[in-house]
């Protein structure tokens, strides 16, 4: 592989530097490196971060192929400047083999646009009652570290503390989806006076918030470790500060949408914004962003959740939940993180990159822009201003809550292992 | 007026009034030999009803015939969250064979909403009724049964409801009658009281046009008007309340209660009544209680909003004063 110098990009938001890529490694870093036998990339005044890593996406395949592929969503990925994505477990057969880890894992490799890292289903078919093969899927060659029964909850307390102790052996991690199905039955929106309003089933947030009580209770009785997805509301974020106070070994994730949509948006009854956990209040969204800066909230994950348009293009009841993600989340994070004062582009790297590589230990990824690293890497145009169009997805799915919405900032360039998976916006 | 009837809350004070108005002229056709207007002569109207309300139907469908529309029933029974015959579909179908207005009946909150608002139609949709959101047409005939109880038909035009004080009790929470009316009777000036055990209250409640009350007793007193909401028996299951023999001491209607009304007050009901849980035998058949003429008065009122939707720029009967010629 050539050498590429990508000229003048601030790092990490700092000073303007230059980054000598030679084949699949960062070579140098510094001011007025030399550019022969480069191809030069002129980044000047653009943000360069390390690979974007999502702990959480949906990706579809096997079983869903009319949604998503592996290829379409690392696409996706790619274009939104990620480098890695943890691919759910709720897939068709359930992901909670050894054979599926396998075949999702090998199809991320064979297409190339970004290292997928499957995450295994918590119970057998995700039903919450019988332990999967955890450590089978661990020890395959997709090497699972994170386990989840995401769109589930592991609702049962015996099998939630097994499953917590169960993974300490080989350093697994669980991911809860926080959802107390009897204080959930038939919700369809954020309990609160919208709800009221719609007459739509309301979606308490003690349902979250019990949950993730409990769990941080029970990481801590058996001294291991919980990661808890998509927080959503301002008690989780009071909890989950609880607990790390406490010295309890929990981390948690919140999506772009939780950190910028409120659920006034349902009024529309436009499914486009129903998803799970649903969109908050005003004052939820403030505690959340507050959070994320303080770092109590230690990564943004995406949750995409592609749904093919027939499954969004009717009445709100009736529709899927979830909304794709990978392509806006960067623009998302900084309208409502970065430009709003509360995190700087180092923190971002962090959120987005560097943190959630190590709750998930993706090797390789979430490394320092510094010589001798693996070149994951991501050029930003942060001062692009443009209307989201998803007609340009390289999603298959459209499902987005943003079409028509301006947005800050453009991913340019991707680099995965010094090979370019996006130039000039556009995939290679 | 809006193009749609989605809402009570789509209607303002003016709007509401006029309504009631226009029923108050179209309630005289009905008691004319021949009870049928030439209105709405050559055009369509489709009942479609994605949830079984065989009286909420036969009323519209009533009040079409009285106007001269052409009357689709579409019974899209079972259909409604699943997949195959979407309500996109149906839609699509109806706009295809030229309808004029679509009445929609539907399990799923929002979901005539969502009809007239996603371009699958441009016919003028009026809601019957969508899960535990919205029944319009239902407020309106309710208003209308008050204004001419406590006021009189006459008197009563160009009037609201102002200074009158109503009671809803019963199963708020799943109440699309009690949202409607918490609604329009704001609009029209009165006051309005919800009373129900502390769960079937919604989160929420307290940004409504309304007061708040558990103890029915205690309300009773100062009203010109109770409305019994009717309460599921599968509710019991989910313990919104204990026992149906709590519930009806502490939230139904008996003779005894209804004492402590004043005099002029009466007893409404959106029906069907089930007689001994909310509402007890002597009350339900007392002369104070409204039922009957509720759904004689639901004709009118949905003839009124198929009127004036339809593009009523003329007062709706103004060849009766040519009757006798
Ligand atoms: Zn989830």
């Amino acid at each position: 592989m050539s050498k590429i110098l990508i000229r003048g990009a601030k790092v990490l938001g700092g000073e303007a530097q230059d980054v000598l890529i030679d084949g699949e490694t960062i070579e140098a870093v510094g001011a007025g490196l030399s550019a022969e036998g480069a191809d030069v990339i002129e980044a000047e005044g653009k943000i360069l971060l390390p690979g974007l890593v999502d702990l959480h996406t949906h990706l579809r395949e096997p079983g869903r192929e009319d949604s998503e592929t592996v290829l379409t969503g690392t696409r996706a990925a790619a274009s939104g400047g990620y480098t890695a994505v943890f691919a759910m477990a709720n897939t068709f057969p359930v992901a909670d083999t050894a054979g599926v880890v396998e075949q999702v894992y090998r199809l991320g490799q064979e297409h190339g646009y970004c290292d997928v890292q499957p995450i295994g289903a918590v119970t057998v078919g995700l039903e919450g009652s019988k332990l999967a093969e955890l450590g089978a899927m661990h020890e395959s060659a997709a090497g699972v570290t994170v386990f989840s029964d995401d769109g589930k909850c592991v609702h049962d307390a015996v099998i939630m503390r097994r499953a917590l102790e169960y993974v300490k052996a080989f350093g697994g991690v669980i991911a809860q989806h926080a959802q107390e199905p009897r204080l959930t039955e038939g919700a369809q929106m954020n309990e609160g006076i919208v709800s009221a309003e719609l007459g739509l089933g309301g979606w308490p947030a003690v349902a979250e918030e019990s949950i993730i009580a409990r769990d941080v209770l029970l990481a801590e009785h058996v001294g291991s470790r919980v990661h808890i997805c998509h927080l959503s509301t301002a008690g989780s974020v009071e909890i989950v500060r609880w607990a790390k106070s406490r010295g309890i070994d929990v981390t948690a994730e919140v999506t772009p949408h939780h950190l910028l949509l409120t659920d006034e948006m349902v009024r529309s009854y436009n499914p486009v914004y129903k998803v799970n956990p649903p969109l908050r209040t005003e004052r939820d969204v403030m505690a959340l962003r507050e959070a994320l800066a303080d770092g109590t909230i230690d990564i943004v994950a995406t949750d995409h959740a592609p749904h093919p348009h027939e499954d969004k293009d009717c009445e709100w009841a009736a529709a899927a939940m979830g909304m794709v993600g990978l392509e806006t989340a960067l623009s998302v994070v900084q309208q409502t993180m970065v430009e709003t004062g509360l995190l700087t582009w180092e923190a971002v790297a962090d959120r987005m990159s560097y943190a959630p590589a190590r709750i998930g230990q993706a090797k390789g990824h979430g490394r320092p822009v510094s010589a001798g690293e693996p070149a994951n890497l991501t050029l930003l145009d942060s001062a692009y201003r443009g209307e989201v169009d998803p007609a340009g997805f390289a999603s298959r799915s459209r499902n987005t809550p943003y079409e028509g919405r301006e947005l800050p900032g453009r991913v340019t360039h991707t680099f995965l292992r010094g090979r370019a998976t996006v130039v000039d916006g556009k995939l290679a | 007026m809006k193009r749609h009837l989605i809402s009570a809350a789509d209607l303002t004070r003016d709007d509401a009034v006029l309504i009631l108005d226009t029923a108050e002229e179209m309630a005289r056709v009905a008691d004319r030999p021949i009870k049928k207007l030439p209105t709405l002569r050559g055009r369509t109207v489709c009942n479609l009803f994605f949830e079984d309300s065989t009286r909420t139907r036969i009323s519209f469908e009533a009040a079409e015939k009285r106007l001269s529309a052409d009357v689709i029933n579409f019974a899209a029974k079972g259909s409604s969250v699943s997949k195959g015959e979407s309500l996109k579909d149906t839609a699509q179908t109806l706009e295809a064979m030229g309808v004029d207005a679509v009445v929609i009946r539907h399990g799923a909150s929002g979901a005539p909403y969502r009809l007239a608002n996603s371009g699958w139609i441009d016919a003028p949709v009026i809601n019957a009724g969508d899960g535990t959101h919205q029944h319009p047409t239902q407020a309106l005939l309710d208003a209308f049964t008050m204004r001419r109880r406590l006021i009189g038909p006459d008197a009563g035009l160009g009037e609201d409801l102002s200074g009158r004080r109503i009671t809803v009790v019963g199963d708020v929470l799943h109440s699309r009658v009690a949202r409607s009316n918490v609604d329009l009777l704001h609009t029209l000036g009165a006051e309005v009281t919800l009373v129900a055990p502390p769960t079937l209250v919604p989160v929420g409640v307290e940004t409504w046009p309304c007061e708040v009350s558990y103890d029915l007793d205690r309300v009773l007193p100062k009203t010109d008007a109770v409305m019994m909401l009717r309460v599921q028996r599968e509710r019991m299951n989910a313990a919104f309340f204990p026992t149906e023999r709590e519930y009806s001491r502490r939230y139904g209607l008996d003779g005894e209660r209804m004492a402590r009304m004043p005099e002029h007050a009466i007893v409404m009901h959106p029906g069907p009544m089930v007689r001994g849980m909310e509402i007890t035998a002597e009350v339900a058949d007392s002369d104070r209680c409204t039922v009957i003429e509720q759904v004689t008065n639901g004709v009118s009122v949905r003839m009124a909003v198929l009127y004036l939707l339809l593009g009523g720029n003329e007062p709706a009967v103004t060849h009766t004063r040519t009757e006798g010629n």
